[in-house]
């Protein structure tokens, strides 16, 4: 199974920053959200963020939110989740970050769900509703597994909290770029520079940007800064909405942009 | 986070990190001005002079003949804007006004906690704005009235049920992004650290006013405290003056809805099992996999899958006992306050009168039980004469 490390590495050679899609799993049905994720695969994506659908997402901003009704309707639940992963590592051997809600894992049982969701071929689990004070309920099963951890730092982390969460990271540090939920913006938030700069003062862990970056100038900007990858939701998720009578059109569409991202994050 | 905010395992502060920090200032802002002696004396005059404190612990002689023991009731719905809400948005808004914050939000269900915050954003020239799903908006229309007049503007949530749990949610995104000017006045003893801690601090002084009142009326303590429990504000602040009292029994309200049995009702501590909702672990509706399921309550006050983390703990510990409320009964019993005393409750307050009137006949004659009227009933008139119109014959008696 492909490391995060290796990756990373490889890219680090290249002098080039991952692309990393996020997609709702299940969105809007299984079938076409896998069609979805291997089309993305194919375009190019390094690394791939996905979430598991959940009732109550409080990190998530309007787009997102009815991605997760939507693939709730289409019946995707933890179990399927883990089936989904299965089927997508048949595709490719991508690493795979999960970002999802902790009630999910609670219910399930932390222990199995880190272990049912590694053998599946997910690298790591970012909870969105669990911070490193808390994060020893889950890391000490998710090292058992063989998961490896990734943590949010936002523009309002004090420097001395952003040592000890990349302390606490094995995988990338989730760099979210502005003080707010998921959501495309017009503009690049004015902090994602400045926190990548800092934070690459701080660790030697990759560290990816995601939350607003929505335009292959931004991927750009982000890069320039040094970051390790980009992360890119809802202006994909995005795309999916806009074309639900016709899935063959968003699967065209993503590839289209994502080509784009690619070549934006290449060019020197 | 100096405090884990932990009661028992239940708790703590399952959030997204951009809200770590806040909630730091928050908890520093708490510690410091709970004990600030200028603080206090300020919150002492509001809640005497605006608010109406103490508010009267009233025998209520003619229910008292009707279930045959000794019920006396803890006026909180005489309170400025007719509930217990007040005692905490006085308390959060003044703790805001003391950090230098200029802004207030709030979610709201019935409307109560957003009439309570509007009145406040309005003495203390905050600008407010309240976030009330489109459900709520609907049925608690008086009360979106009065927050308007009160100069908030009212977002109407459309996401999941359009209840309180979607106001929640949209409420702490839009926190997320103003964060430095904006204070989130949360309504319940529920939510992330240091809220559940901060509700219950300022909703105590109606137990211990309550204790206080039954030494000098009745020259002891009651048997029995019963109030109502949605998120549980109303609930542990009265609980809070008897904790370390062993021989009052506790009694919290949930709400049945169609019945506890019909899995359309709003009882988390009842019917539900712990997870993580809204920032902290405790009790909650939820599906196998864990999704929040939706509830339904007559009153939307206590309209809420999830409840507060110290409640969770009580119920564990056996200290406090929750039983649900079925809308049937509550409804009857708004009837029966309403003829026998002329009072008319709130449909959440009702819940905790319902599960009294149940007790019938069953507890000896100088049995005492207080009970927390946490609110009046004057916006659930439209509702209560939708389902027992006036003219129906059945109450022409
Ligand atoms: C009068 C009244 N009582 C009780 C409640 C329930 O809240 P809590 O459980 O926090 O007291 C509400 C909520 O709106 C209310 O308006």
């Amino acid at each position: 199974m492909k490391s995060y490390q290796e990756v990373f590495s490889d890219l680090r050679k290249q002098g080039r920053a991952a692309l990393i899609p996020f997609f709702v799993i299940g969105d809007p049905d299984f079938d076409t959200s896998l069609e979805l994720v291997k089309a993305a695969i194919d375009a190019g994506a390094d690394v791939l963020e996905l979430g598991i659908p959940f009732s109550d997402p409080i990190a998530d901003g309007p787009t997102i939110q009815k991605a997760d009704v939507r693939a709730m309707r289409g019946g995707m639940n933890t179990h399927k989740a883990c089936q989904f992963i299965r089927q997508v590592k048949r595709h490719k051997d991508i690493p795979i970050g999960l970002l999802m809600y902790y009630n999910l894992i609670q219910q399930y049982g932390v222990e199995r769900f880190c272990k049912d969701f590694h053998e599946a071929g997910v690298n790591s689990v970012l909870v969105a509703d669990l911070s490193i004070d808390d994060a020893d309920e889950i890391l000490v099963p998710a090292r058992a597994a063989g998961l490896d951890s990734v943590f949010m730092v936002t523009p309002n982390t004090a420097p001395q909290r952003m040592e000890r969460i990349a302390a606490k990271t094995t995988g990338f540090v989730y760099t979210v770029s502005l003080l707010g939920v998921t959501g495309s913006r017009e503009a690049l938030s004015s902090a994602a520079d400045g926190l990548v700069r800092k934070l690459k003062g701080l660790t030697q862990v990759p560290v990816c940007v995601g939350f607003g970056v929505s335009k292959p100038e931004h991927a750009r900007t982000i890069a320039d800064a040094g970051a390790d990858g980009v992360i890119i939701g809802s202006r994909i998720v995005a795309m999916i909405e806009n074309h639900l009578d016709k899935p063959q059109e968003a699967v065209r569409e993503i590839t289209r942009f994502l080509t784009e991202v690619k070549g934006a994050l290449a060019a020197k | 986070m100096k405090h884990t905010g932990r009661f028992g395992e239940f708790g703590g502060y399952y959030v997204p990190e951009v809200l770590i920090p806040v909630l730091e200032e928050l908890e520093e802002a708490f510690d410091r001005f709970s004990v600030d002696r200028g603080f206090i004396a300020e919150l002492d005059q509001l809640n005497r002079n605006y608010a109406g404190r103490p508010t009267p612990l009233y025998h209520a002689r003619r229910l008292s003949e009707h279930v045959g023991f000794q019920v006396y009731l803890k006026r909180e719905d005489l309170l400025h804007g007719g509930a217990h809400k007040v005692n905490n948005t006085l308390g959060q808004g003044l703790l805001a006004k003391y950090m230098g914050k200029t802004k207030l939000i709030a979610e709201t269900g019935a409307g109560q906690h957003g009439l309570a915050t509007s009145m406040i954003g309005a003495l203390l020239g905050m600008e407010t704005k309240i976030f009330m799903g489109v459900t709520d908006v609907e049925r608690q229309s008086v009360n979106v009235h009065k927050m308007k007049l009160c100069g908030a503007e009212v977002v109407a949530v459309e996401g999941g049920t359009g209840t309180l749990k979607d106001a929640i949610n949209d409420a702490l995104r839009y926190w997320t992004s103003h964060v430095s000017d904006t204070f989130y006045l949360f309504g319940t003893a529920a939510g992330p650290h240091p809220y559940p801690t901060i509700v219950k601090h300022f909703q105590s002084c109606i137990g211990r006013e309550a204790r206080r009142q039954c030494l000098d009326q009745i020259g002891r303590l009651p048997d029995m405290v019963v109030a109502c429990v949605g998120g549980g504000s109303n609930a542990i602040g009265v609980f809070a003056g008897f904790l370390d009292d062993k021989d009052v029994q506790l009694i919290g309200v949930e709400a049945g809805g169609r019945g506890v049995a019909t899995g359309k009702h709003a009882a988390s501590l009842t019917a539900g099992r712990p997870g993580v909702l809204h920032g902290a672990k405790s009790y909650l509706l939820q599906d196998a996999d864990g999704q929040i399921i939706d509830t339904e309550s007559v009153s939307a006050g206590l309209d809420y899958p999830g409840v507060g983390p110290e409640h969770s703990l009580l119920k564990d510990t056996g200290r406090a006992r929750y039983v649900p409320a079925d809308d049937e009964d509550v409804l009857d019993t708004f009837g029966l306050l309403t003829r026998i005393e002329g009072i008319l409750p709130a449909l959440e307050s009702t819940h905790a009168l319902a599960h009294v009137v149940s007790l019938k006949g069953k507890l000896a004659p100088d049995t005492v039980v207080v009970v927390n009227l946490s609110g009046r009933g004057d916006k659930d008139v439209g509702i209560v004469e939708k389902h027992r119109p006036l003219k129906d014959p059945r109450k022409a008696e």
